[in-house]
Protein backbone atom coordinates (compact mmCIF):
# COMPACT_ATOMS: atom_id res chain seq x y z
CA UNK A 1 0.00 0.00 0.00
CA UNK A 2 1.43 3.36 -1.05
CA UNK A 3 0.25 6.80 -0.01
CA UNK A 4 0.18 8.63 -3.36
CA UNK A 5 -0.03 12.14 -1.89
CA UNK A 6 3.65 12.63 -1.10
CA UNK A 7 4.52 12.12 -4.79
CA UNK A 8 2.91 15.43 -5.80
CA UNK A 9 4.08 17.74 -3.03
CA UNK A 10 7.27 19.00 -4.68
CA UNK A 11 5.43 19.40 -7.96
CA UNK A 12 2.78 21.52 -6.18
CA UNK A 13 5.50 23.73 -4.69
CA UNK A 14 7.58 24.03 -7.84
CA UNK A 15 6.47 27.60 -8.54
CA UNK A 16 7.58 28.88 -5.13
CA UNK A 17 10.84 30.82 -4.83
CA UNK A 18 11.63 30.49 -1.14
CA UNK A 19 9.87 28.45 1.52
CA UNK A 20 10.47 29.85 5.00
CA UNK A 21 9.38 27.91 8.09
CA UNK A 22 9.09 30.28 11.07
CA UNK A 23 9.93 28.04 13.95
CA UNK A 24 10.98 27.84 17.57
CA UNK A 25 11.63 25.27 20.23
CA UNK A 26 9.05 26.78 22.56
CA UNK A 27 5.55 28.19 22.33
CA UNK A 28 4.68 31.78 23.19
CA UNK A 29 7.80 33.40 21.71
CA UNK A 30 5.92 35.19 18.91
CA UNK A 31 6.39 32.84 15.97
CA UNK A 32 2.92 33.51 14.61
CA UNK A 33 3.31 37.28 14.92
CA UNK A 34 6.67 37.17 13.14
CA UNK A 35 5.33 34.81 10.44
CA UNK A 36 2.15 36.82 9.82
CA UNK A 37 3.89 40.22 9.77
CA UNK A 38 6.76 38.89 7.64
CA UNK A 39 4.19 37.74 5.05
CA UNK A 40 2.38 41.07 5.34
CA UNK A 41 5.47 43.24 4.86
CA UNK A 42 6.76 41.14 1.95
CA UNK A 43 3.34 41.43 0.26
CA UNK A 44 3.33 45.21 0.84
CA UNK A 45 6.69 45.39 -0.95
CA UNK A 46 5.08 43.83 -4.00
CA UNK A 47 6.26 40.24 -3.65
CA UNK A 48 3.92 37.33 -4.34
CA UNK A 49 3.49 35.82 -0.89
CA UNK A 50 1.71 32.86 0.64
CA UNK A 51 1.14 32.22 4.34
CA UNK A 52 0.41 28.71 5.56
CA UNK A 53 -0.59 28.24 9.20
CA UNK A 54 0.70 24.82 10.14
CA UNK A 55 -0.12 25.13 13.81
CA UNK A 56 -3.18 22.90 13.37
CA UNK A 57 -4.18 22.53 17.00
CA UNK A 58 -3.69 26.22 17.86
CA UNK A 59 -3.87 28.28 14.67
CA UNK A 60 -3.67 32.04 15.25
CA UNK A 61 -2.37 33.87 12.14
CA UNK A 62 -5.97 34.42 10.96
CA UNK A 63 -6.64 36.31 14.22
CA UNK A 64 -3.45 38.38 13.89
CA UNK A 65 -4.34 39.43 10.34
CA UNK A 66 -8.09 39.71 10.98
CA UNK A 67 -8.97 37.13 8.34
CA UNK A 68 -12.57 35.94 8.34
CA UNK A 69 -15.38 35.14 5.96
CA UNK A 70 -13.14 33.72 3.23
CA UNK A 71 -12.79 30.18 1.92
CA UNK A 72 -10.49 28.51 -0.62
CA UNK A 73 -11.82 27.85 -4.11
CA UNK A 74 -12.10 24.29 -5.31
CA UNK A 75 -10.41 23.99 -8.68
CA UNK A 76 -8.46 20.84 -9.47
CA UNK A 77 -7.32 21.03 -5.87
CA UNK A 78 -7.84 23.98 -3.57
CA UNK A 79 -6.82 27.55 -4.32
CA UNK A 80 -6.25 29.71 -1.23
CA UNK A 81 -8.01 33.10 -1.12
CA UNK A 82 -5.91 36.27 -1.28
CA UNK A 83 -6.26 38.49 1.80
CA UNK A 84 -4.17 41.66 2.36
CA UNK A 85 -2.20 40.58 -0.72
CA UNK A 86 -1.34 37.21 0.85
CA UNK A 87 -2.47 33.78 -0.38
CA UNK A 88 -3.69 32.48 2.93
CA UNK A 89 -4.11 28.84 3.96
CA UNK A 90 -5.12 27.48 7.35
CA UNK A 91 -6.97 24.51 8.83
CA UNK A 92 -9.51 26.99 10.22
CA UNK A 93 -11.33 26.88 6.87
CA UNK A 94 -12.28 23.34 7.85
CA UNK A 95 -12.18 23.26 11.65
CA UNK A 96 -13.84 26.65 12.20
CA UNK A 97 -13.79 27.99 15.73
CA UNK A 98 -13.83 24.54 17.32
CA UNK A 99 -11.06 22.70 19.13
CA UNK A 100 -9.18 20.27 16.90
CA UNK A 101 -7.47 17.69 19.11
CA UNK A 102 -4.91 15.92 16.92
CA UNK A 103 -2.28 13.35 17.74
CA UNK A 104 1.05 13.28 15.91
CA UNK A 105 -0.01 10.90 13.15
CA UNK A 106 -3.12 13.02 12.51
CA UNK A 107 -1.02 16.20 12.31
CA UNK A 108 1.16 14.45 9.76
CA UNK A 109 -1.80 13.28 7.72
CA UNK A 110 -3.52 16.67 7.68
CA UNK A 111 -0.26 18.36 6.72
CA UNK A 112 0.39 15.95 3.84
CA UNK A 113 -3.22 16.32 2.68
CA UNK A 114 -3.04 20.13 2.58
CA UNK A 115 0.42 20.18 0.97
CA UNK A 116 -0.73 17.81 -1.75
CA UNK A 117 -3.99 19.55 -2.64
CA UNK A 118 -3.18 23.26 -2.18
CA UNK A 119 -2.37 25.06 -5.41
CA UNK A 120 -0.10 27.99 -4.56
CA UNK A 121 0.83 28.60 -8.18
CA UNK A 122 3.66 31.15 -8.48
CA UNK A 123 5.01 32.71 -5.29
CA UNK A 124 8.19 34.55 -4.38
CA UNK A 125 7.86 33.53 -0.74
CA UNK A 126 5.81 30.98 1.16
CA UNK A 127 5.93 31.72 4.89
CA UNK A 128 4.96 28.82 7.14
CA UNK A 129 3.88 29.37 10.73
CA UNK A 130 5.08 26.26 12.53
CA UNK A 131 3.80 24.67 15.72
CA UNK A 132 6.38 24.86 18.54
CA UNK A 133 9.04 22.22 18.96
CA UNK A 134 10.64 19.55 16.85
CA UNK A 135 7.65 17.27 16.47
CA UNK A 136 5.74 15.85 13.53
CA UNK A 137 5.19 19.05 11.55
CA UNK A 138 8.89 19.96 11.60
CA UNK A 139 10.01 16.45 10.72
CA UNK A 140 7.46 16.20 7.91
CA UNK A 141 8.46 19.49 6.32
CA UNK A 142 12.12 18.47 6.40
CA UNK A 143 11.18 15.10 4.88
CA UNK A 144 8.81 16.37 2.22
CA UNK A 145 9.91 19.82 1.05
CA UNK A 146 13.16 19.92 -0.83
CA UNK A 147 14.08 23.61 -0.47
CA UNK A 148 12.78 24.40 3.01
CA UNK A 149 14.68 26.90 5.16
CA UNK A 150 14.08 27.94 8.75
CA UNK A 151 13.75 31.29 10.47
CA UNK A 152 14.12 30.78 14.20
CA UNK A 153 12.37 32.91 16.82
CA UNK A 154 13.41 33.17 20.46
CA UNK A 155 12.85 35.50 23.41
CA UNK A 156 15.63 36.85 25.64
CA UNK A 157 14.88 34.00 28.05
CA UNK A 158 17.60 31.39 28.33
CA UNK A 159 14.81 28.80 28.54
CA UNK A 160 13.58 29.75 25.06
CA UNK A 161 17.10 29.95 23.68
CA UNK A 162 17.98 26.51 25.01
CA UNK A 163 15.14 24.97 22.94
CA UNK A 164 16.26 27.05 19.94
CA UNK A 165 19.77 25.65 20.34
CA UNK A 166 18.38 22.12 20.13
CA UNK A 167 16.23 22.92 17.10
CA UNK A 168 19.18 24.51 15.32
CA UNK A 169 21.53 21.65 16.11
CA UNK A 170 19.01 19.23 14.60
CA UNK A 171 18.65 21.37 11.48
CA UNK A 172 22.41 21.67 11.13
CA UNK A 173 22.86 17.94 11.44
CA UNK A 174 20.28 17.42 8.68
CA UNK A 175 21.91 20.14 6.56
CA UNK A 176 18.74 22.24 6.48
CA UNK A 177 19.49 25.96 6.01
CA UNK A 178 18.74 28.34 8.88
CA UNK A 179 18.24 31.91 7.64
CA UNK A 180 18.78 33.43 11.03
CA UNK A 181 17.54 34.20 14.51
CA UNK A 182 14.94 36.74 15.60
CA UNK A 183 14.97 37.82 19.23
CA UNK A 184 11.47 38.91 20.22
CA UNK A 185 10.05 40.75 23.26
CA UNK A 186 13.35 42.27 24.27
CA UNK A 187 13.14 44.29 27.50
CA UNK A 188 16.72 45.57 27.82
CA UNK A 189 19.95 46.06 25.88
CA UNK A 190 21.47 42.68 26.68
CA UNK A 191 23.49 41.21 23.84
CA UNK A 192 23.51 37.69 25.26
CA UNK A 193 21.17 36.14 22.68
CA UNK A 194 23.00 37.84 19.83
CA UNK A 195 26.35 36.57 21.10
CA UNK A 196 25.07 33.06 21.75
CA UNK A 197 23.48 32.93 18.27
CA UNK A 198 26.67 34.08 16.61
CA UNK A 199 28.65 31.55 18.63
CA UNK A 200 26.48 28.86 17.06
CA UNK A 201 27.36 30.27 13.64
CA UNK A 202 23.87 31.72 13.17
CA UNK A 203 22.92 34.93 11.46
CA UNK A 204 21.38 37.18 14.14
CA UNK A 205 18.76 39.06 12.12
CA UNK A 206 16.89 41.41 14.45
CA UNK A 207 15.97 42.17 18.04
CA UNK A 208 12.36 43.25 18.49
CA UNK A 209 11.68 45.31 21.61
CA UNK A 210 8.63 44.40 23.69
CA UNK A 211 5.84 46.53 22.30
CA UNK A 212 2.57 46.71 24.27
CA UNK A 213 0.85 48.28 21.24
CA UNK A 214 0.99 44.95 19.40
CA UNK A 215 -1.81 43.44 21.47
CA UNK A 216 -4.21 46.29 20.55
CA UNK A 217 -3.23 46.00 16.91
CA UNK A 218 -4.10 42.31 16.59
CA UNK A 219 -6.72 41.80 13.91
CA UNK A 220 -6.09 45.20 12.32
CA UNK A 221 -3.36 45.21 9.68
CA UNK A 222 -3.24 49.01 9.44
CA UNK A 223 -2.50 49.29 13.15
CA UNK A 224 -0.05 46.39 12.95
CA UNK A 225 1.94 48.12 10.23
CA UNK A 226 2.55 50.99 12.65
CA UNK A 227 3.99 48.88 15.43
CA UNK A 228 7.66 48.63 16.33
CA UNK A 229 7.34 44.89 15.72
CA UNK A 230 6.50 45.38 12.05
CA UNK A 231 9.13 48.07 11.58
CA UNK A 232 11.70 45.59 12.85
CA UNK A 233 10.31 42.69 10.81
CA UNK A 234 10.66 44.88 7.72
CA UNK A 235 14.40 44.81 8.38
CA UNK A 236 14.32 41.03 7.89
CA UNK A 237 12.86 41.56 4.42
CA UNK A 238 15.95 43.42 3.32
CA UNK A 239 18.27 40.85 4.87
CA UNK A 240 16.83 37.77 3.21
CA UNK B 1 -12.79 19.38 -7.74
CA UNK B 2 -10.38 18.30 -5.10
CA UNK B 3 -10.65 14.75 -6.52
CA UNK B 4 -8.56 16.05 -9.41
CA UNK B 5 -5.61 16.78 -7.10
CA UNK B 6 -5.88 13.29 -5.62
CA UNK B 7 -5.98 11.77 -9.12
CA UNK B 8 -2.81 13.70 -9.99
CA UNK B 9 -1.18 12.24 -6.89
CA UNK B 10 -2.24 8.70 -7.85
CA UNK B 11 -0.82 9.06 -11.37
CA UNK B 12 2.43 10.60 -10.08
CA UNK B 13 2.91 7.85 -7.48
CA UNK B 14 1.99 5.07 -9.93
CA UNK B 15 4.46 6.50 -12.48
CA UNK B 16 7.20 6.54 -9.83
CA UNK B 17 6.55 2.88 -8.98
CA UNK B 18 6.42 1.90 -12.65
CA UNK B 19 9.75 3.63 -13.16
CA UNK B 20 11.30 1.87 -10.17
CA UNK B 21 10.05 -1.55 -11.26
CA UNK B 22 10.93 -1.02 -14.91
CA UNK B 23 7.36 -1.29 -16.21
CA UNK B 24 6.93 0.01 -19.73
CA UNK B 25 3.18 -0.32 -19.73
CA UNK B 26 0.70 -0.31 -16.87
CA UNK B 27 -2.22 -2.73 -17.08
CA UNK B 28 -3.98 -2.27 -13.80
CA UNK B 29 -3.91 0.09 -10.84
CA UNK B 30 -5.80 -0.87 -7.69
CA UNK B 31 -6.82 2.09 -5.56
CA UNK B 32 -8.42 2.06 -2.15
CA UNK B 33 -10.61 5.03 -1.38
CA UNK B 34 -11.49 5.59 2.26
CA UNK B 35 -15.13 6.29 3.00
CA UNK B 36 -14.25 9.00 5.53
CA UNK B 37 -13.05 11.32 2.78
CA UNK B 38 -16.32 10.88 0.82
CA UNK B 39 -14.61 11.02 -2.55
CA UNK B 40 -16.92 11.40 -5.54
CA UNK B 41 -16.08 8.20 -7.34
CA UNK B 42 -17.23 9.40 -10.77
CA UNK B 43 -15.11 12.55 -10.61
CA UNK B 44 -12.02 10.64 -9.44
CA UNK B 45 -12.48 8.08 -12.24
CA UNK B 46 -12.99 10.84 -14.81
CA UNK B 47 -9.90 12.74 -13.61
CA UNK B 48 -7.82 9.55 -13.74
CA UNK B 49 -8.96 8.87 -17.31
CA UNK B 50 -8.07 12.44 -18.33
CA UNK B 51 -4.65 12.44 -16.68
CA UNK B 52 -3.43 9.14 -18.14
CA UNK B 53 -0.07 9.39 -19.86
CA UNK B 54 1.04 6.99 -22.62
CA UNK B 55 2.24 4.42 -20.13
CA UNK B 56 -1.28 4.23 -18.72
CA UNK B 57 -3.05 4.10 -22.11
CA UNK B 58 -4.46 0.62 -21.54
CA UNK B 59 -4.54 0.75 -17.76
CA UNK B 60 -7.63 -0.17 -15.80
CA UNK B 61 -8.19 1.74 -12.58
CA UNK B 62 -9.93 -0.41 -9.99
CA UNK B 63 -11.42 1.65 -7.21
CA UNK B 64 -12.45 0.00 -4.00
CA UNK B 65 -14.26 1.91 -1.28
CA UNK B 66 -12.98 1.04 2.20
CA UNK B 67 -15.40 1.45 5.08
CA UNK B 68 -14.23 3.92 7.69
CA UNK B 69 -13.87 2.23 11.05
CA UNK B 70 -13.05 4.32 14.09
CA UNK B 71 -11.81 3.19 17.50
CA UNK B 72 -12.00 5.23 20.68
CA UNK B 73 -8.65 5.44 22.46
CA UNK B 74 -10.32 6.07 25.80
CA UNK B 75 -13.00 3.36 26.02
CA UNK B 76 -11.89 1.20 23.05
CA UNK B 77 -15.35 1.26 21.47
CA UNK B 78 -15.28 0.62 17.71
CA UNK B 79 -17.79 2.08 15.27
CA UNK B 80 -18.32 2.84 11.61
CA UNK B 81 -18.41 6.39 10.28
CA UNK B 82 -21.78 7.42 8.88
CA UNK B 83 -21.95 10.68 6.99
CA UNK B 84 -25.75 10.76 7.25
CA UNK B 85 -25.39 12.13 10.80
CA UNK B 86 -23.31 15.11 9.64
CA UNK B 87 -24.52 18.39 8.23
CA UNK B 88 -23.34 19.40 4.78
CA UNK B 89 -20.58 21.82 5.78
CA UNK B 90 -19.11 19.37 8.31
CA UNK B 91 -19.14 16.58 5.73
CA UNK B 92 -17.39 18.91 3.30
CA UNK B 93 -14.72 19.90 5.82
CA UNK B 94 -13.94 16.21 6.46
CA UNK B 95 -13.87 15.64 2.70
CA UNK B 96 -10.97 18.10 2.36
CA UNK B 97 -9.06 17.30 5.54
CA UNK B 98 -10.27 14.01 7.06
CA UNK B 99 -8.44 14.80 10.34
CA UNK B 100 -10.93 17.52 11.18
CA UNK B 101 -13.20 14.56 11.97
CA UNK B 102 -11.64 14.99 15.43
CA UNK B 103 -13.30 18.39 15.60
CA UNK B 104 -16.80 17.16 14.83
CA UNK B 105 -17.07 13.45 15.65
CA UNK B 106 -17.10 12.05 19.17
CA UNK B 107 -17.09 8.48 20.42
CA UNK B 108 -20.78 7.46 20.53
CA UNK B 109 -20.16 5.60 23.78
CA UNK B 110 -18.03 7.93 25.94
CA UNK B 111 -18.03 11.23 24.00
CA UNK B 112 -14.24 11.47 23.52
CA UNK B 113 -12.74 13.03 20.38
CA UNK B 114 -9.59 10.94 20.92
CA UNK B 115 -10.21 8.17 18.44
CA UNK B 116 -8.13 6.32 15.90
CA UNK B 117 -9.10 6.00 12.25
CA UNK B 118 -8.50 2.26 11.81
CA UNK B 119 -9.47 2.02 8.15
CA UNK B 120 -10.97 4.13 5.41
CA UNK B 121 -9.14 7.45 5.75
CA UNK B 122 -7.83 8.60 2.36
CA UNK B 123 -6.69 7.40 -1.04
CA UNK B 124 -4.16 4.56 -1.25
CA UNK B 125 -2.40 2.80 -4.07
CA UNK B 126 -2.86 -0.87 -3.37
CA UNK B 127 -1.13 -2.51 -6.32
CA UNK B 128 0.11 -1.97 -9.85
CA UNK B 129 0.33 -4.54 -12.60
CA UNK B 130 2.17 -3.98 -15.83
CA UNK B 131 4.55 -5.22 -18.50
CA UNK B 132 8.28 -5.13 -17.74
CA UNK B 133 10.50 -3.45 -20.28
CA UNK B 134 12.44 -6.67 -21.02
CA UNK B 135 9.25 -8.78 -21.31
CA UNK B 136 8.41 -7.62 -24.73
Amino acid sequence: MVDPRTSTINERMRGIGRIIAVSSGKGGVGKSLVAATLALTLAKKGYKVGLFDLDFTSPSTHIILGIEGVQPKEEKGIVPPIVHGIKYMSIIYYSGEYATPLRGADVSNALIELLSITRWDKLDFLVIDMPPGIGDATLDLIRLIRNIEFLVVTTPSQLAFETVRKLVSLLKELKIPVMGVVENMKMNDSKIIQQRSQKLGLNFLIAIPYDPKVEEAIGNTNKLLNTMLVKKVEEIDSKI
Amino acid sequence: MHEWALAEAVIAAASEIAEKEGLSEIKEVKIKVGELQQIERDILEFALSQLKSTKFKNAKFNLEIAKAELKCRVCEHKWFFGKEKLDESTAEAIHFVPEVAHTYIKCPKCGSPDFEILTGRGVWLESIKGVKQDDG
